[in-house]
């Protein structure tokens, strides 16, 4: 590892004080990459715990690889199920899969780490960590047909809009993967939902089997579809929870996720509080459905209202959302008690836009960027009664005195 | 006796060398120093010049805000050289000691018969005052001020601390008429926590005129800040002071012997030291005979006080004022290829983020790398699982980040003082520096609320 090093310090002298200065932040960043720096403590405390952001963000990485790797191969069975060749292997799918989702990671982070790399020249900072989660999660979370073009400018809006503008990694206010998703869900509907866009290579129809239609679960259940199929595939809650459905390329299974999940509360990375109280808030809004059900203002809603409510915790981007998109540690809540009424909300907010508004059958995404928005509000009404517990005390003291 | 106070936020570091229960021959001290900086707020301007000859208990600066405020010699002898940094800021002052220590007379007496101002009179003009530390603010203590009450914590929760009731054994007599000269200072009360479960020493189990409390759990349980805020917390307006048992036992020297005799039981620990045991030392002394034999290695960080909140003291340092630990451990200035990758087995982290969770009781060698480059905040929540305050570590270090002194106020500043966000630093994952940031926080608080 010699070699590297030494290439490094080759290069040290040009980006410092030569002409490619403004390649220093990236050759700090490669540096850091690759090395865990010399730096010793040089106030405070003499000794540091092993963990810092790279580590963090690698954590969630890991957690991720389920998801990616099922995801790839999903990606792969249902454009093979579309074109009706049931006869392929699990290769075929996944190497299928891996067209569409590889080249799409590669797109995320050479748009989106060429922004943060040119903010931290300008800002003369680091290059932070966050982006490795969030140029992985982008991908993750859109659909296998959508354009690259499409996606490199969702990932710079994301970047630049939801990120940088309020002045970096640690100081945005929206999820900077889900802000992607949304410009994207505005900007290029017809990229982003009906039938055909969840399945591979269903857009272009090359080879689709005739009258073959590609709509989720989720959108049968808006359109009054009470047990949804895709040909002779059930879309069924075992199914769904597998992640035999079609779907973003990385949001089917909530086996895959659940693994991820399992991952970072187990390694303290993502808050078991939002993870549980979000799916206790679907939970409660699913049972709220089922019970008033019987009130739907139209048949299309008796039948969603209806939905068994763990079907809601299995079937969308609902799992993969909670998991890996509300507990990211910026835009949620930051208190432990806010953490608790940040899910619940979240929970509650995704599945009732899913089922009221036909419109985004998917509420997830907006469910938690709303949140995002709503978290600032939260911390502060449970730091209040932190500071009025404080100040009573102070006013029963000198009351006392 | 009294309840026990359990303690379940912190987190006790296993870290290897801790010090065995016995005595080290004391090695011999060539000289001695006085460093201004252990003495938080004081800006100190010198009494004693260059060539002067003093004895043990001769100021040899005070502070420059209250010239009643006086530290002096720990030892007789002669002011050696004044150290002096950029802007003529004065770093050290030497000390050639003597080789029989020469005492200033302060006059026995039996603190019960003195009234207040005769005790801290006394206390002020020996010197003894400058180891009494107030809060709000972590600094020294003003006479002006009457504190609600008195805390003195009789654990010592720190990484590879001293036993406190190894340490204090023998000194029933010194540390009883401390306690009686502090229960002058204040019309409320002294407070001695113990730790829960393990025999107390005579000293604290035979301590009169105090009120005891039992604590539990792991570190920072036995930090003085935690457990006032779980006894009688401090609330805006409200003075509270705090010493060392060790410092209560020079207190109490005073008064038995008419003498300022800062001697204490010091612990040398660290994965690097070679026979961790105790030593009799005197506060202030060239550590340089301490460390010269037993020390592994030569790429060592020297410390006073422990790896939380000890000063970088150098091989040649000397002991800290008030500090009764040296902790010697390995520097890490040295890079490791593609650490943040690696499944880390042997590596020391809070999370679980590196495998070395599989072996929850293995005693680190940690040195001093900081294990990755300062970044903004990201991480929320970690801080609250190493702070046993009602408090929003956080939020609370935003504020001082800002010096918005109102929020600041409100989020309970003047409770807390540096030490008690030196967990927190540890685990911090975006590496900032906490401790200083806590430190310009309330030193800023003090200029502008006096």
């Amino acid at each position: 590892m010699k070699f590297i090093q030494n290439l490094l310090d080759k290069a040290r002298p040009a980006v410092t004080t030569g002409k490619l200065k403004p390649l220093y932040p990236l050759h700090n960043a490669i540096e850091t990459l690759m090395f865990v720096p010399a730096h010793t403590t040089h106030s405070g405390s003499h000794v540091r715990d092993s963990i810092d952001l790279k580590r963090t963000m690698f954590t969630v990485i890991i957690a991720l690889l389920p998801a990616v790797l099922f995801g790839m191969w999903n990606t792969g069975y249902w454009h093979n199920i579309a074109i009706g060749n049931e006869s392929a292997t699990l290769i075929d799918n996944v190497l299928y899969g891996a067209t569409k989702l590889l080249p799409m990671i590669i797109v995320t982070y050479v748009f989106g780490l060429g922004v943060e790399i040119f903010f931290s020249y300008v800002r003369k900072h680091p290059v932070n960590e966050g982006f490795l989660v969030s140029g992985m999660l982008i991908p993750l979370i859109m659909p296998a047909d959508i354009p690259l073009w499409m996606v490199a400018v969702s990932t710079v809006f994301a970047v630049l809009i939801g990120k940088e503008v309020f002045g970096g990694t640690g100081m945005n206010i929206l999820n900077p993967a889900l802000t992607a998703r949304a410009f994207a869900f505005f900007a290029y509907p017809t990229f982003m939902s009906g039938d055909k866009v969840w399945i591979g290579g269903l857009t272009s129809g090359e080879g689709v089997v005739d009258g073959f239609s590609g709509a989720t679960a989720l959108g049968q259940y808006a359109a009054g579809v009470d047990a949804p199929m895709i040909g002779s595939h059930a879309l069924d809650f075992n199914n769904a929870f597998l992640g035999l459905i079609p779907g973003s390329m990385g949001e089917t299974s909530a086996l895959a996720i659940l693994i991820g999940a399992l991952y970072l509360i187990y390694t303290g990375i993502g808050s078991w509080k939002i993870m549980l109280s979000g799916v206790l808030g679907a939970i409660v809004m699913g049972l709220t459905f089922n019970a008033f059900a019987e009130y739907a203002i139209s048949p299309e809603q008796i039948s969603f209202m209806s939905m068994p409510w763990y079907y809601h915790l299995v079937y969308g981007g609902f799992a993969f959302g909670i998991v890996f998109m509300s507990t990211d540690p910026v835009s949620a809540a930051q208190t432990e008690r806010g953490k608790w009424i940040y899910g619940f909300l979240v929970g509650i907010f995704c599945i009732m836009i899913r089922v009221f508004n036909p419109a985004y059958p998917e509420g997830v995404m907006l469910a938690i960027l709303f949140m995002n928005v709503m978290a600032p509000l939260i911390d502060h009404y449970v730091i209040q009664s932190n500071v009025k517990k404080r100040n009573k005390r102070a006013e029963l003291a000198t009351a006392k005195a | 006796m009294s309840n026990v106070i359990k303690i379940r936020k912190g987190y006790d570091i296993k870290l290897a060398g801790a010090a065995e229960q016995k005595f080290g021959a004391t090695p011999s001290v060539s000289h001695y120093a006085l460093i201004p900086d252990d003495f938080n707020g004081v800006i100190p301007k010198l009494e004693a010049r260059e060539g002067d000859k003093v004895l043990a208990g001769d100021p040899v600066f005070y502070s420059k805000e209250d010239d009643r405020i006086k530290v002096c010699a720990p030892v007789s002898g002669e002011i050696a050289e004044v150290v002096r940094g950029e802007k003529r800021k004065i770093l050290a002052i030497r000390i050639l000691p003597d080789s029989d220590v020469q005492y200033r007379d302060f006059g026995t007496a039996k603190p019960g018969d003195l009234s207040r101002e005769d005790v801290i009179e006394r206390m002020l003009k020996s010197g003894v005052w400058a180891s009494l530390q107030m809060r709000p603010y972590g600094r020294m203590a003003n006479p002006d001020d009457s504190p609600k009450a008195i805390f003195i914590s009789g654990m010592n929760s720190n990484p590879l601390a001293p036993d406190m009731n190894f340490v204090m054994s023998g000194q029933e007599k010194e540390f009883q008429a401390g306690l009686d000269a502090l229960a002058k200072l204040t019309e409320g009360k002294i407070h001695l926590s113990l730790e829960a479960g393990v025999k107390s020493c005579p000293a604290f189990e035979g301590a009169q005129g105090v009120v005891k409390h039992q604590f539990d759990g792991p570190h920072p349980a036995g930090n003085v800040g935690t457990q006032i805020h779980h006894i009688d917390p401090i609330n805006k307006g409200e003075v509270v002071w705090t010493m060392n048992p060790q410092d209560v036992v020079v207190l109490g020297r005073l008064f038995l012997e008419g003498k300022y005799r800062p001697e204490r039981i010091v612990a040398l620990t660290g994965s690097q030291v070679e026979a961790p045991q105790y030593y009799k030392l005197t506060s202030g002394a060239s550590l340089k005979g301490v460390f010269e034999a037993g020390i592994k290695g030569d790429n060592n960080r020297y410390i006073s006080g422990n790896v939380l909140t000890g000063r970088n003291a150098g091989k040649e340092g000397y002991l800290g004022y008030n500090d009764e630990q040296l902790t010697v451990i390995p520097e890490g200035d040295e890079t490791e290829f593609l650490g943040w990758v690696l499944p880390g087995f042997g590596k020391f982290s809070l999370s679980r983020t590196f495998f070395s969770w599989l072996t929850p009781n293995k005693k680190y060698e940690l040195n001093t790398n900081m294990h990755g480059e300062e970044r903004a905040f990201v991480v929320t929540g970690q801080y609250e699982r190493v702070f046993p305050f009602n408090i929003y570590p956080q939020q609370l270090i935003k504020a001082v980040m800002i010096k918005d002194i109102e929020l600041m106020e409100s989020l309970g500043i003047y409770e807390v003082t540096e030490e008690d966000f030196a967990l927190c630093e540890v685990i911090c994952t975006s590496k900032l520096p906490l401790q200083e940031t806590m430190r310009e926080g309330l030193d800023f608080m003090y200029k502008e609320m006096n």
